[in-house]
């Protein structure tokens, strides 16, 4: 081997060391500099601010009747059920996924037989579980374009799931868990707040 | 007359040669890229992805200097473009029927490939990098169908973006990040336009030069999938080749023409589609609070959204979607057969082709059905038999009664 060519060789190897080093160095800075592309996708502080309880008088809902409202840019449903709407709840415990609602998302104090602090009124978000539509209130008995049997309820349009009317899933549908219930109270008899907590011994 | 051609006589292009490689460029993909002679009607829809394509990038250039990407905005703006903006309607009409049209010209162009064995040794990569396209190109129209901020625009993005969320453990977070907010609003409406106009484009353009160079280094197959570089005259050119222009640049021409009769049919008599190029709901604001009774996707889609939807489990429906489409990817290695061409390959295939054909056509319809016990019950048969086609390929065709393939093409 020539002089000529070892100092070549020499060349080519401390030039694939400094290839190599840069390269390392160059992509631990790249990893960082992705760090700013990557979270300005987050929510902004805008975004994150937008969340204010909101309130809403129920004096004239009617026994069967819903009310949709917005918060935080979801639907929400407040619905007063009749005395036979929540007869029928415990009868359908068996063809529902998950009947106490141990698996699903709500307040503690909604956990219970109606999934609510009132009998009688339901407020849940109306974002089916499964992939985030609003399903469709169907209360009626034996609705029409329901299947037979139907005890009334909540039906997804986009791919079928449906709900009770205390917005447990049933079994057999892809939606995962129950409605999810928001935080809410009642400020008097007829007003009630969604998006905060009732304060200790109110309720 | 070879070396003639190599060197140009006008002194202009002799000066542009000495700089750039013009010249030689142009032959090697155009003038002097032998194609085989014996292309068919099939052969068509490379060049019209191409066609449209082009279009989908002048009307949507011209479409964005009226649009207003914000959620306040964007339904009001495209309203405008359709009665205020000179001639607006007409780009608009154009862009929209483009979006249905690229997906008809690409799934025919994707048909070819099965039907002629284009994905085989040595063309796999051509067929990866067509499948890298077809992604790039669902999420380029998921993202514009968007924009519009109709009702099905909202409820459409809502479900797809949802999707994310069936992923466990980052799921919701990374649903979160997409949107940029907890729901959908203006945030998801303007980092979709901008995904929309600048860098999906800006992929899809360089996949498909990707794609062209990957098949002018192989060359292309054709309906009787034999390999025309095997017999090559004294002057080394495929005997059973013609150069791409004139030829096949006349072909597509004519091709062209028609296509461009049955596009302008549907852009001034049926821009709609028959609601299935432009759905009903979409003539009515995005509203956050309420779906559309009736909610599908875009038709090019519904064959992967009634999979889906057959699946009764979130994360398991998510990925069977997932998986109707990445399956798609392994073909080359999933079909073990030499032979390339349906021709002469034997009845196994044809059966198994037909049935995913039918088993494709019948989801897409079911896709734009509401979903009843009865249309979810067909939905998971014909999800059954689209998958069996990837699950059975392996095994008959290694050993398929194919029929002698021709040394030459016929």
């Amino acid at each position: 081997m020539s002089s000529n060519e070892q100092q070549e060789v020499k060349n080519l190897t401390r030039r694939k060391v400094l290839t190599a080093a840069t390269g390392v160095v160059g992509a631990a800075g790249a990893t960082f500099l992705a760090v700013p592309f990557v979270s300005s996708w987050q929510p902004s502080e805008k975004a994150k601010a937008a969340g204010a309880p909101v309130e809403a008088d129920l004096s004239q809902l009617q026994p069967g009747q819903m009310l949709t409202i917005s918060w935080r840019g979801k639907p929400v449903w407040i619905v007063k059920r009749t005395p036979r709407m929540l007869e029928l709840l415990p009868s359908i415990n068996a063809d529902l996924r998950d009947p106490m609602s141990e698996a699903s998302d709500q307040p503690a104090y909604c956990q219970n037989e109606y999934r609510s602090t009132r009998e009688e009124i339901l407020v849940v978000i109306g974002v089916c579980t499964h992939l985030g539509c609003a399903p469709l209130y169907r209360p009626a008995e034996n609705s029409a374009d329901m299947a037979e049997g139907w005890k009334g309820g909540f039906f997804c349009p986009c791919h079928g799931s449906t709900y009770d009317l205390a917005g447990r899933v049933f079994q057999g549908v892809p939606a995962p868990k129950n409605l999810e219930v928001p935080p809410y109270r009642y400020l008097s008899d007829s007003v009630i707040r969604v998006g905060e907590d009732p304060e200790e011994g109110v309720a | 007359m070879q070396s003639q051609e190599n060197k140009p006589q006008n002194s202009l292009l002799a000066w542009i040669d000495a700089r750039y490689p013009l010249v030689s460029t142009w032959n090697l993909h155009v003038g002097q890229y032998y194609a085989p002679k014996n292309f068919n009607f099939w052969y068509f829809f490379g060049s019209l992805a191409l066609l449209v394509l082009v279009n989908q990038i002048l009307t949507g250039v011209w479409l964005t200097m009226s649009f207003k990407p914000s959620a306040a905005e964007a339904f009001n703006s495209v309203e405008y473009i359709m009665r205020d903006v000179e001639w607006g309607w007409l780009i608009r009409y154009l862009h929209s029927t483009g979006a249905s049209a690229f997906f008809i010209v690409i799934y025919l162009h994707m048909m070819r490939g099965l039907l002629y064995g284009s994905y085989k040794n040595p063309r796999e990569l051509i067929w990866l990098i067509g499948m890298l396209l077809f992604l790039v190109l669902m999420a380029e129209a998921f993202m514009g169908y968007l924009l519009p901020w109709g009702q099905m625009s909202f409820w459409g993005a809502q479900v797809i973006i949802s999707l994310f969320g069936a992923i466990p453990v980052i799921g919701p977070d990374l649903a979160v990040w997409i949107r940029g907010d907890f729901v959908i609003s203006d945030a998801t409406l303007n980092r979709f336009f901008a995904l929309h106009v600048i860098a999906l484009p800006l992929v899809l353009i360089i996949l498909v030069f990707m794609h062209i160079v990957a098949l002018h280094q192989v060359g292309s197959n054709n309906p009787d999938g034999v390999e025309i570089k095997k017999y090559k005259n004294d002057q080394g050119l495929p005997i059973d080749g013609i150069p791409f222009h004139p030829y096949y640049s006349v072909k597509d021409l004519f091709g062209t023409s028609v296509f461009l009769f049955f596009f302008a049919m549907v852009v001034f008599y049926m821009p709609e589609g028959g609601g299935y190029f432009l759905e009903k709901p979409n003539f009515e604001p995005a509203n956050p609070l309420k779906t559309p009774d009736h909610i599908a996707p875009v038709w090019y889609f519904t064959p992967f959204y009634a999979v889906l939807r057959a699946v009764p489990d979130k994360l398991l429906g998510v990925v069977a979607m997932g998986a109707a489409i990445a399956v798609l990817f392994t073909l080359p290695w999933l079909d073990r057969c030499k032979v390339k061409s349906i021709r002469y390959r034997g009845a196994s295939y044809k059966v198994l082709l037909a049935m995913l054909v039918v088993s494709f056509v019948v989801l897409g319809w079911l896709g734009t059905q509401p979903a009843t016990p009865e249309l979810t019950k067909l939905a998971r048969i014909f999800t059954a038999t689209y998958f069996l086609f990837f699950i059975i390929l392996p095994f008959t065709s290694v050993s398929e009664r194919t029929k002698p393939v021709p040394e030459r093409v016929s």
